[in-house]
């Protein structure tokens, strides 16, 4: 008896060590309220580039790795196993192979094997024809994968043309969840199957999203919650009054804009409100195949005239955070710090030196302030394209060009900027990684789809192939700025601020925790329960 | 009647097939298609994948091709599947109908129970105080849009019951969703009855100085008598023509309504849908409301016989 009891305690003792107090105190059940800003366009991940369809849906999936849930920035010391239990390169750095969780069953109830796995990424890397993508928005991710082998049911591996350490971070994006083998891509974009916590249960276009926990997930005891409700709002101030009258747990995310902030937390004082950066970089394009603009000159006029902090200001509140092509600190791993930005061409801290310069380079080709250079300043009909938009014009005058805003329908857009109908542009774009592969390939190499400008320069692409396959992180970054250099005296695709917004919950939401240099990849939900 | 009934409906086939066309054109003429969009967001457009889809949708055949499957289909009852959620057309359609239904009806009801009554009331007590009062009111009710009246409503509701009366799920029973479309319809309908109302004034006035109605009052009828039995059945015809009109319109026009108050309807979904280039769910649609106008006519112009006997239409 004695005996029984010291093995009691000690059983006790060792649940309460291992199992930690705070997992004591969750509270399993309750369904979260959650708005969503607006009509997503389908339920499939790999299909889509916008947030508006990962946040919903990458509860109903599970990654072969993950960014850490609970931990603040997406880093790769941050990634924790997910679908795969572990993970090792070879000695060439070439082959990453994948052990597998074993007796993880889809929604479905059919088993998740290597084959899952193989299935995924051939349709993301091209090589399934038969039932291939409507769209693959991130091929370029893939580009080095050459293949993926299933060496048996629970053991993968990557074999990929040149070492890339970077692969596991995109392995551990929101963006790349794996699918089933026997799921056709239609029914994943309206019936998606996971392995993930949540199933899913309904989508109603243009109304709502409905998910409920997933009684058979591999993580014991989680979710915690028993259902997830999305509510489509699209009126901004609809949306933003229903949270403040606590009807939404959540907002959508970065749905807050630094204006909004204030009203939010001064009519709802108990929310919690996270500004972060969204991962959205607004720049300016500029076609280099039309007169003038054929000019390296009046191009670095433009980029000179640029007064980021301005435009910071007014539209952010100064939140907004100044940026060359990567994401700065403290949130981005890869940035460039402000004082070493100040040495890029065009983010002089004296901008009235810059116009004078931009001034003497426009009268050098005939401009004055009786002859001004007009342009047509193209940019998406959205109120996030438009304002800065017209403050670019307005900056834009101070070098005797005299610009028009040009709204163009949202649905037009990249076909019109892909066509090169445009000179000057005012675009946004979103990254999904905080990693240079992801965005430097994304958006900077030469053929790249998502290239606007169709920008190239051998030198930069050898760099960026140099930086992707250093091992040393140091290293890496120092690579990195000197792309960021290059990338600024080229005037690719000048970077002119990073956005941040925030999001909101209330009080009663536990285990979330909102990253701050993505916004794409915390939205699994196991981890959240509802303090009520 | 029966000629004319028969001529009557053979036009409004005519004007459907008209409209058809219309529709049909005027949806390819606007810039960009689906597989715009579908790439939009992508931030780029592959060639090869857009004509992949365009050709998977039927895109790619010629117009006049497109146009005779889409009235074959229709003629079947088969509205096809709409490009974005790769459903049947009908089911992403049908459930929406009844609420913009719904939400249209009690708006209508609220600007003919204030308008009418209101009308006659300001007519009869021309250049009092109340008249007075009253023309401000309807002045108010056209002049305020109908979303900074709802963003209003919803922002005192927050502000004073910490409550917002916008549509969730659908409602349990039959009370709880009159209450909650009554809120909406409310500050539609108050558009829509001031409308009625100022019509109904000056009809009435118009009406209220013609010779029969100085007879009945010289016979000795009573006032009710006279504004209700004699002077408003005969004023009443361009109210009822104004009624129809806006029963027709707040079957498409209620967008803003629906996006304020979050209502599931049809006209915020056919705004969507043009957005996307849907052109299944928006041809069929905007059809629907084609037809939904063209009956309501229809229907007003027999209310005409029903309300004054002078009017026949055999002649």
């Amino acid at each position: 008896m004695r005996a029984r009891l010291a093995l009691g305690a000690t059983l006790f003792v060792l649940a309460g060590v291992l199992g930690g107090t705070p997992a004591l105190a969750q509270k399993q059940g309750g369904t979260l309220r959650i708005y969503h800003r607006d009509n997503l366009p389908s339920a499939s991940i790999h299909e889509e580039a916008t947030i508006s369809t990962v946040q919903p849906f990458m509860a109903v999936f599970n990654n072969l790795v993950l960014f850490d849930q609970g931990k603040k920035l997406n880093t790769p010391e941050t990634i924790v196993p997910d679908l795969a239990e572990s993970w090792a390169w070879d000695l060439t750095n070439t082959k990453l192979t994948f052990k597998l969780r074993q007796g993880v069953k889809w929604h479905d109830g059919r088993p998740f094997t290597a084959k899952d796995v193989q299935c995924t990424f051939n349709k993301l890397t091209g090589k399934d024809t038969e039932d291939d993508f409507r769209r693959n928005p991130r091929a370029v991710w893939w580009q080095n994968l050459k293949e993926v082998a299933a060496n048996s049911d629970h053991d993968v591996t990557f074999i990929l043309n040149r070492p890339q350490p970077s692969i596991l971070s995109m392995l551990a994006s929101g963006y790349t969840p794996i699918y089933p083998c026997h799921v056709k891509a239609q029914a994943m974009r309206t019936n998606p199957i996971g392995t993930g916590p949540f199933k899913f249960v309904e989508f109603k276009r243009g109304d709502s999203v409905k998910f409920v926990r997933n009684p058979d997930y591999w993580k014991p005891g989680k979710p915690y919650l028993d259902a997830i409700e999305w509510k489509v709002i699209e009126s901004r101030s609809t949306r933003i009054l229903a949270f403040v009258a606590g009807e939404f747990d959540m907002t959508f995310s970065a749905d807050v804009t630094v204006p909004l902030l204030k009203d939010v937390t001064e009519q709802a004082p108990k929310a919690i409100c996270d500004l972060a950066p969204t991962g959205v970089s607004s720049n300016l394009i500029i076609n280099p195949t039309v007169a003038p603009f054929n000019d390296a000159k009046v191009r670095r006029a433009l980029a000179l005239a640029l007064d980021r902090k301005s435009m910071i200001d007014i539209l952010s509140q100064g939140k907004n955070a100044l940026a060359g092509v990567m994401l700065p600190p403290p949130e981005g791993t890869w940035g460039m710090p402000p004082d070493a930005l100040q040495t890029l061409p065009g983010y002089a801290a004296d901008v009235e030196k810059s116009r004078a310069e931009a001034r003497k380079i426009m009268e050098s080709l005939g401009y004055g302030p009786s002859k001004t250079l007009k342009v047509k300043v193209s940019t998406r009909n959205i109120a996030i394209y438009r304002d800065p938009a017209v403050l670019l014009i307005d900056q834009l005058k101070s070098i005797h060009i005299d610009g028009e805003l040009e709204v163009i329908d949202t649905s037009i857009w990249h076909a019109k900027v892909t066509r090169k109908e445009f000179s000057v542009g005012l675009n946004l774009t979103g990254v999904g990684v905080d990693d240079p592969d992801v965005n430097l390939y994304e958006n900077y190499s030469c053929g790249s789809e998502r290239n606007l400008t169709q920008y190239c320069n051998k030198d930069v692409d050898a760099l960026i192939a140099k930086q992707s396959q250093e091992t040393d992180a140091a290293k890496r970054k120092g690579i990195v700025w000197e792309i960021e250099k290059q990338l600024a005296e080229d005037l690719a695709r000048p970077i002119i601020y990073y956005e941040r917004s925030a999001t909101c919950r209330q009080p009663h939401v536990k285990g979330f925790v909102l990253h701050q240099n993505s916004i794409y990849n915390n939205w699994r939900y196991e981890d959240v329960w509802l303090d009520k | 009647m029966g000629a004319y009934l028969i001529r009557r409906l053979l036009l409004m086939l005519l004007t459907l097939f008209g409209m058809s066309v219309l529709i049909f054109v005027m949806l390819r003429l606007v810039p960009g298609n689906i597989t715009d969009i579908i790439f939009d967001s992508a931030g780029f457009v592959n060639p090869a994948q857009k004509a992949k889809i365009e050709r998977q949708l039927g895109l790619d055949q010629p117009i006049v091709t497109q146009y005779v499957r889409w009235i074959a289909g229709l003629a079947r009852g088969d509205l096809g599947y709409a490009f974005v959620s790769e459903k049947p057309a009908l089911d992403e359609i049908l459930p929406r109908i009844p609420v913009t239904a719904k939400l249209a009806v009690l708006a209508l009801v609220f600007s003919v129970l204030f308008g009418v009554p209101l009308g006659v009331i300001s007519a009869v007590r021309q250049n009092t105080a109340l008249d007075y009062a009253l023309r401000v009111v309807s002045l108010s009710g056209l002049s305020l849009p109908s979303f900074w009246l709802g963003l209003l409503i919803l922002m005192a509701c927050v502000q004073w019951f910490g409550w917002i009366p916008i549509y969730r799920s659908t409602p349990g029973s039959f009370w709880s969703e009159l209450a909650l479309l009554s809120i909406p319809a409310a500050a539609v309908g108050f558009r829509s009855s001031a409308l009625v109302m100022r019509l109904t004034r000056s009809s009435m006035l118009e009406v209220l100085r013609q010779d029969y109605i100085r007879t009945a009052r010289a016979k000795g009828a009573s006032d009710p008598s006279v504004n209700y039995d004699h002077a408003l059945r005969n004023a009443v015809l361009p109210v009822v023509t104004i009624i129809g009109i806006e029963a027709a319109f707040l079957i498409g026009g209620l967008i803003v309504t629906e996006t304020v108050f979050n209502i599931p309807g049809v006209a915020r979904f056919l705004v969507e849908a043009i957005r996307w280039r849907d052109y299944p769910i928006v041809q069929n649609l905007v059809m629907l409301i084609a037809v939904v106008v063209v009956v309501v006519n229809f229907v007003v112009d027999m209310a005409y016989v029903a309300l004054d006997p002078r009017i026949k239409y055999e002649e």
